[in-house]
């Protein structure tokens, strides 16, 4: 009898405690859930990229205008410290391509700034380091961030060879002028990362990337899988490379030089 | 057993009384950095990991040095160590517990950290982090209290718990390998991603975490009648002295590859910290003293007349502790990060706040080995095991050769006031 009662108090501890474990189990084995619901009119593609034409978009003042338009469109706090915050950014050619150097460049390329982004690479480390799956690839190649999952142990910054992650040291809305925030994208928290995302909320929407837009056609956005799409055009036509190509990492980002 | 951490001497409390002074003091800045966020501390978006991190990854390697006690004793039945034991696990307690709070004030959303359970992702070392941390910590918990309790009942240790102690000797290898791993898988950081690393993580935790531990053990003596076996002692600093020659020869091994290859991402790192680029010499000093001090330790412990000199021994361990700890506690961490990945120099230091908190974490792990050394060393008194002869040997020495208590006591007393020159 007493054994009885131990061994019923017993199955019932297990299956409660299976209960209580089983649906943590299956969200656990399940990934991220991009928080962006495409819209009716939203671009598809199998794998987003971007080509910058260097030539055209080169001077400090075309890549502010640039970081402008995406800035504002993110919130993107301006902090005048070395935790600021960057999406997009300017930065002269040893800087952007520290691994190409050649010590007798001509004039042109190396008086140039370059446009620095994510690179939304195919084997990103940022996402292979991610302890809480807060940042992912979606299935269009695109590597994005779950801010409300993210814990801000900043491993992805230690791990992009890019240094294209900001991690909110402090509270960014201190930072922004809240009277003209952008109301359809939210502000960020203090204590996680953020990054380019690609414009994913405006590719949902059937919008082109705001700095493609404010490009003025200086920089090409599209889908590499499609060999008749305009990136892959001005890929087989001009001479491009990419940074950092021995990381492994396949950026999605070519520069045209 | 735990009840015996709540009798001690007037100079025990004041000593709890002190360190929970800096536990308060650092918490207050804890919380002033949980209102307002790291923006306290000196990372920046270049050297996002900093004092917090180089510490946990410092004390991973004390908590895997109490394997080169359990070892000998378990594996080679070398029985001088057998009441060094609980304190090699006693200080892996401890360090386990002092890296997981370096972690968590690390962290920039400390609420969410459970997301690393909730959402497991194996793909992460950081998880691997967390999971053969927490195994470590309860491996050594169980394994240093049953044996304790059984010590203290009269009764042999019970069979059940050998496994668990075999697998706490595989798994202090592991913990170090896998924050090792941490490190140097990373595509961009090229002063990390050397193979070697987690092999000279493992040769500078064997000789920093020991020598720490002779370190406390030598203060234990001081204020408690527990002394340590003479020959354990010597092993103990044979293996320190052994693991930073290899530690070292490591490094060598790093410079000529970097070097002699040639290759500017390998050799940047090294420039940077030895001897400063772009106008930027931050670590210079720092890593020269590094050096200095690891050449000064190796030359006190390598010749046995040098090494086995016990009012040297403090001074050559104290050096080691140093040297190792600028090595992989500061330039580690800022060597990864700078160059930074456009090939510039961002200069880090810790904040005055980021000390307080880090103060308070390294006092948190003192009191966890105060009050368990102090339950410890009472068990052993009561046992009579390990214990102070008036001639200044241990119970354990079964070659003890000293004379009259007299005279053992008339050479004692320098011995004392070296000791206590060194506190």
């Amino acid at each position: 009898m007493k054994n009885n009662r131990r061994s019923f108090i017993k199955l019932a501890g297990l299956a409660a405690a299976g209960l209580c474990v089983a649906p943590k189990a299956t969200l656990a084995s399940g990934g991220g859930h991009s928080p962006v619901k495409a819209g009716p009119k939203a671009e598809h593609a199998k794998r987003w990229a971007m080509v910058i034409d260097t030539r055209k978009v080169h001077t400090e003042e075309d890549i502010k205008v640039l970081q402008h338009a995406c800035h504002s469109v993110h919130n993107v706090p301006d902090i005048p410290t070395k935790q600021n915050i960057k999406w997009l950014w300017s930065a002269p050619y040893e800087e952007c391509f520290p691994e190409q150097q050649n010590p007798h460049l001509d004039d042109d390329v190396k008086g140039r700034s370059y446009m620095l982004l994510c690179n939304h690479c195919e084997n990103p480390p940022c996402v292979r380091v991610c302890p809480t799956k807060a940042t992912f690839k979606r299935p269009d190649g695109i590597v994005v961030m779950d801010y409300h999952r993210c814990i801000g142990c900043r491993y992805c910054m230690a791990a992009c060879p890019y240094g294209s992650r900001s991690f909110n040291f402090g509270e960014p809305r201190d930072y922004l002028d809240l009277t003209k925030l952008n109301t359809d994208f939210p502000t960020r928290m203090r204590g996680v990362v953020e990054k380019c995302n690609f414009c994913v909320e405006r590719l949902a929407k059937g919008l082109q990337p705001a700095c493609v837009e404010a490009s003025d056609g200086a920089i090409v956005f599209g889908d590499l899988a499609d060999k008749d799409s305009e990136v892959r055009k001005v890929l087989r036509e001009n001479f491009t490379i990419r940074r950092k190509p021995t990381a492994g990492t396949e950026p999605s980002v070519y520069y045209i030089i | 057993m735990l009840e015996r951490a709540l009798k001690g001497s007037p100079r025990y409390w004041a000593w709890i009384g002190f360190l929970l002074v800096i536990i308060c003091a650092g918490a207050l800045v804890w919380i002033n950095q949980l209102t307002v966020g790291l923006k306290i501390t000196g990372m920046s978006r270049d050297v996002s990991w900093g004092f917090y991190i180089a510490q946990f990854t410092y004390l991973v390697g004390l908590a895997a040095s109490g394997v080169m006690i359990v070892l000998p004793y378990y594996f080679h039945h070398y029985k001088p160590n057998k009441h060094m034991v609980i304190f090699g696990e006693f200080m892996a307690i401890a360090a386990c517990i002092m890296c997981m709070l370096f972690i968590v004030v690390d962290l920039g959303q400390p609420q969410r950290m459970l997301n690393v359970m909730f959402h497991p992702t194996p793909n992460s070392i950081l998880f691997w982090d967390m999971t053969v941390l927490i195994g470590y910590l309860s491996l050594n918990l169980l394994c240093g209290w049953v044996c304790l309790e059984h010590d203290r009942i009269r009764l042999p240790h019970p069979k059940w718990i050998k496994p668990f102690i075999i697998i706490s000797i595989v798994w202090a290898f592991s913990i170090h390998t896998v924050t090792a791993f941490l490190y140097q898988g990373l595509p961009g950081r090229h002063y990390w991603l050397t193979a070697i690393l987690a092999a000279r993580f493992l040769a500078s935790a064997f000789c920093s975490g020991p020598a720490i531990l002779l370190l406390v053990l030598k203060v234990t003596e001081k204020v408690t009648t527990f002394r340590m076996p003479k020959r354990a002692v010597a092993t103990l600093t044979k293996i320190i002295a052994y693991a930073m020659a290899v530690n070292m020869f490591f490094f060598l091994l790093e410079v000529f590859t970097s070097f002699y290859s040639n290759l500017p991402g390998h050799m940047h790192p090294l420039v940077y910290l030895f001897s400063g680029v772009h106008g930027h010499h931050e670590l210079v000093a720092w890593m020269w003293t590094f050096i200095a001090f690891a050449v000064i330790s190796l030359a006190m412990l390598i010749p046995p007349k040098l090494r086995d000199n016990q009012k040297l021994l403090p001074w050559a361990l104290v050096i080691l502790v140093i040297a190792t700890w600028i090595d992989k506690g500061l330039g580690l961490l800022i060597g990864g990060f700078n160059p930074t990945p456009f090939d510039t120099i961002t200069p880090y230091w810790p904040s005055g706040k980021e000390l307080m908190v880090s103060a308070m974490v390294y006092a948190i792990g003192a009191l966890i080995v105060t009050v368990l050394f102090k339950i410890a060393t009472d068990v052993k008194q009561e046992l009579g095991n390990s214990q102070a002869l008036p001639c200044g040997c241990s119970s354990e020495d079964d070659d003890c050769d000293c004379g009259t208590a007299e005279e053992a006591e008339a050479e004692e007393a320098p011995a004392a006031d070296a000791a206590e020159a060194t506190a």
